[in-house]
């Protein structure tokens, strides 16, 4: 068991290594490049003053030296501009030139700096962490107990009305992707034409100040279409479980239904869905990133938005980090919770 | 003129989808007809689930068909008329000419334009794209994930690996890696456009000989015709008037344009080939899930006593076996891929901003939600439907196919 999260390890991190050279590379594209210096100098620089802005700022140098800077592997880059003004890597407002540590990078737990929000990666990345975290914990607390619910509801009796109305439910939330059930939500609860104004179109105010009125719209849209999903594998995993022999064995001995669905389903049944759940975490990745755009909530998806409109490598970088860790980090869980639950099964 | 009522404005927009109408009790009277002959999409029709859901995605492509075969439309999509900005549904239109339909259906956008003739130019934007893009990531996925289930080892850890490396990213983070202007320019879409269509043809040409190569003088000619025609057309699709890729520093001379005998849209071919970029790992993980699991079967035991060669086994024996879950995910897949479009709409990215596409439309009608609920409901609910329809057709053909 070690041995294999440790190579589980290992391939997350040769995994994460591969990804960040992958956005590197996008990023260090010469037209990105360009772009950026762009917008970092003056929208109308000419050719030459862009190369040499470039230049300057040490992103002429070659993708591999660069990508070492980043990792923290090769000295960080220093230059004296002509007005005396010292640019590098590893310079930050606020510090002497001689004081410029030499090396800066992930190794030396250095993201960098925004090239948008002008601070520093490592703190934009954990307050926008944070206000996703607070996102995802409510859609987690609502999503899991209702998928469930619909899920075993469904799958205790295979056939029947409530089987029927339940799956038609879960059909029609994994066929509504966030934005079009955001937009239908906003447009009932909260526009002023329907009337029915009960919470708000935006959650901008929920970053300081959470209330039900401005938060819940998001969760529900997020929630929303990752229950369906859970819910159709809880149901399928509930209708087998139902048809097994010891169920009928119960059934036969006088067990009342209730007592069969809580005492000898449900925990064979759960399985299945606690591997879905853990998978499902990519997806409501997405998921935060639609919804914190639809309703204006400044999170980690807003900040990848951002990050990538504006060719903002470092912080871009940092997220996808961030965002490979998480899915990875999932599948793993996932992995060792299966054989946890499971005593058929052991890694041998 | 008046504004029409609501009961006017339902009448008339049924009644300028009366083509599809016709459409589709044609084709549900021919299939239940003669369902018994038709195999599996027979079957389809006893299952009121999978009628249900196939009513719905043929109602969005015969509305994409004869939306640009111009039966539907009202007015032009792109078109803005002085007046009829944000305009609520049954507006009528004011000094409407001679043969120009009167009313704005379903109203105006927040540029004036008419918001149910944009839905329907829509649905052909995904018709197009989407089963096409799906497919081709099928190709892809089935001729990777063949080989890395049937040999395993080193092919499969290496192929898995680079496909759970594509998985790990987020969809949204790839998008707006590959799809931004700047990133068009230096050419990587052409270049990954020109290696993921590859597949197609590789997959044709494997599948023909390993059938075929005991009869040389029938394969050989069958190759020289097929593949040609698909070379000619992979040249044509990845080649802009006369160039792979031209963008002052590279230049990859293509097809010449006199052969050439269309040009994909540059921001078309980026969305279409990082659609299929992110389809086809999934597509991969399941076709070696499937080949892990049928390799173990006496006909393929069988098969290879015979002394059939590997592709042989993998195409004829392995593929035609795995098709009841594949043919499933496919349809699911086309869901998915038609999400994966909306998205792209949504964040603004690869297509222009003024197409019709609903993901766009769903974007600029969400900035004045609160107040015009008009312009991004129509496209989001046919979006809805469209997707809820492949869903349930997956689910009626998966209880069809279980029955057998």
């Amino acid at each position: 068991m070690g041995l294999f999260i440790l190579r589980r390890f290992g391939v997350m991190l040769l995994t994460a290594l591969c990804l960040t050279f992958v956005v590197f590379f996008l990023t260090n594209l010469y037209p990105n490049l360009e772009k950026l210096a762009k917008t970092q100098g003056n929208q109308r620089m000419s050719d030459e003053q862009v190369a040499n802005w470039l230049e300057n700022r040490g992103y002429s140098q070659p993708l591999l030296v660069k990508y070492g800077q980043w990792l923290g592997v090769a000295p960080g880059f220093t230059n004296t501009l002509s007005d005396g003004q010292v640019v590098g890597n590893c310079v930050r407002p606020g510090v002497a030139p001689e004081d410029t540590a030499t090396f800066c990078g992930v190794l030396q737990g250095e993201w960098g700096q925004s090239t948008v929000f002008k601070d520093d990666v490592g703190a934009i990345v954990s307050k926008r962490l944070g206000n996703t975290g607070y996102l995802m914990f409510w859609v987690l607390v609502l999503m899991i107990p209702s998928a469930l619910i619909v899920g075993v509801l469904a799958g205790m009796k295979e056939g029947s009305f409530l089987d029927r109305s339940l799956s038609t439910f879960s059909i029609i939330t994994t066929a509504t992707p966030e934005y079009v059930s955001g937009v239908i939500f906003i447009a009932i609860f909260t526009s002023s034409t329907v009337g029915l104004k009960w919470f708000k179109g935006t959650a901008t105010s929920a970053m300081d100040n959470p209330t039900f009125e401005n938060f819940f719209l998001p969760v529900l849209t997020i929630s929303l279409y990752g229950m369906g999903y859970i819910a159709r594998m809880t149901r399928a995993s509930m209708t087998e479980v139902m048809t097994a022999q010891y169920i009928r064995t119960a059934r036969l001995k006088g067990v009342s239904f209730p007592n069969i669905v809580m005492k000898h389903a449900l925990r064979n049944a759960l399985i299945a869905p606690f591997t879905v759940i853990m998978l499902q975490f990519p997806w409501l990745l997405n998921g935060v990133v639609i919804v914190e755009t639809l309703f204006n909530y400044k999170g980690f998806g807003w900040a990848l938005v951002q990050a990538a409109g504006n060719n903002d490598i470092q912080l871009l970088l940092a997220i996808s980090v961030v965002s490979v860790f998480v899915v990875l980090f999932t599948q793993l869980i996932s992995d060792i919770g299966y054989v946890y639950l499971n005593p058929r099964i052991r890694i041998s | 003129m008046e504004p029409l009522s609501t009961w006017e404005i339902i009448g008339r927009v049924l009644y300028q989808f009366s083509s599809v109408w016709v459409a589709l009790i044609l084709l549900f009277a021919l299939s239940v007809a003669f369902k018994r002959r038709l195999g599996l999409y027979g079957k389809l029709f006893d299952s009121p689930i999978g009628m249900i859901g196939f009513g719905l995605v043929m109602f969005w492509v015969f509305t994409g068909i004869f939306g640009a075969l111009d039966l539907i439309v009202t007015h032009d999509p792109l078109t803005q008329v002085s007046g009829m900005k944000n305009k609520v549904p049954g507006t009528p239109m004011r000094g409407a000419e001679e043969g120009e339909y009167a009313w704005y259906l379903l109203g105006g956008d927040n540029l004036a334009r008419d918001v149910f003739s944009r839905m329907v130019s829509g649905a052909w934007i995904v018709v197009q794209i989407a089963p096409l893009a799906t497919l081709f990531a099928f190709m892809v996925g089935i001729t990777l994930g063949l080989p890395a289930g049937y040999y395993g080892g080193r092919l499969d850890t290496f192929l898995s690996f680079l496909a759970n490396l594509i998985l790990a990213f987020p969809v949204i983070l790839l998008f707006y890696l590959l799809v931004t202007p700047e990133i068009v320019a230096t050419g990587v879409p052409n270049y990954m456009a020109a290696v993921l269509f590859v597949f197609p043809i590789v997959f044709i040409g494997v599948l023909l000989n390993s059938r075929y190569y005991t009869r040389p003088n029938f394969r050989t000619p069958l190759l020289i015709g097929v593949l040609g025609v698909a070379i000619w057309l992979y040249l044509a699709l990845i080649s802009t008037s006369g160039y792979v890729v031209n963008n002052g520093d590279v230049a990859i001379p293509g097809l010449p344009s006199v052969l050439d005998p269309f040009d994909i849209p540059g921001g078309i071919l980026v969305v279409f080939v990082s659609v299929v970029f992110v389809n086809s790992p999934t597509v991969f993980r399941i076709v070696r899930g499937l080949a892990l699991d049928i390799k173990t079967r006496d006909y393929v035991a069988a098969a290879q006593t015979r002394g059939e060669g590997p592709w042989y086994i993998m195409l004829w024996e392995i593929l035609p076996n795995a098709r009841g879950p594949l043919i499933v995910d496919f349809c699911l897949r086309i869901g998915y891929t038609t999400i994966l479009l909306g998205t792209l709409g949504f964040f603004g990215l690869g297509l222009p901003p003024e197409s019709p596409d609903w993901g766009s439309t769903i974007n600029e009608g969400r900035k004045l939600l609160s107040i015009y609920l008009h312009p991004a409901l129509p496209p989001a609910l046919a979006l809805l439907s469209l997707v809820l329809g492949l869903n349930l057709l997956a689910d009626g053909l998966r209880e069809e196919s279980l029955k057998d």
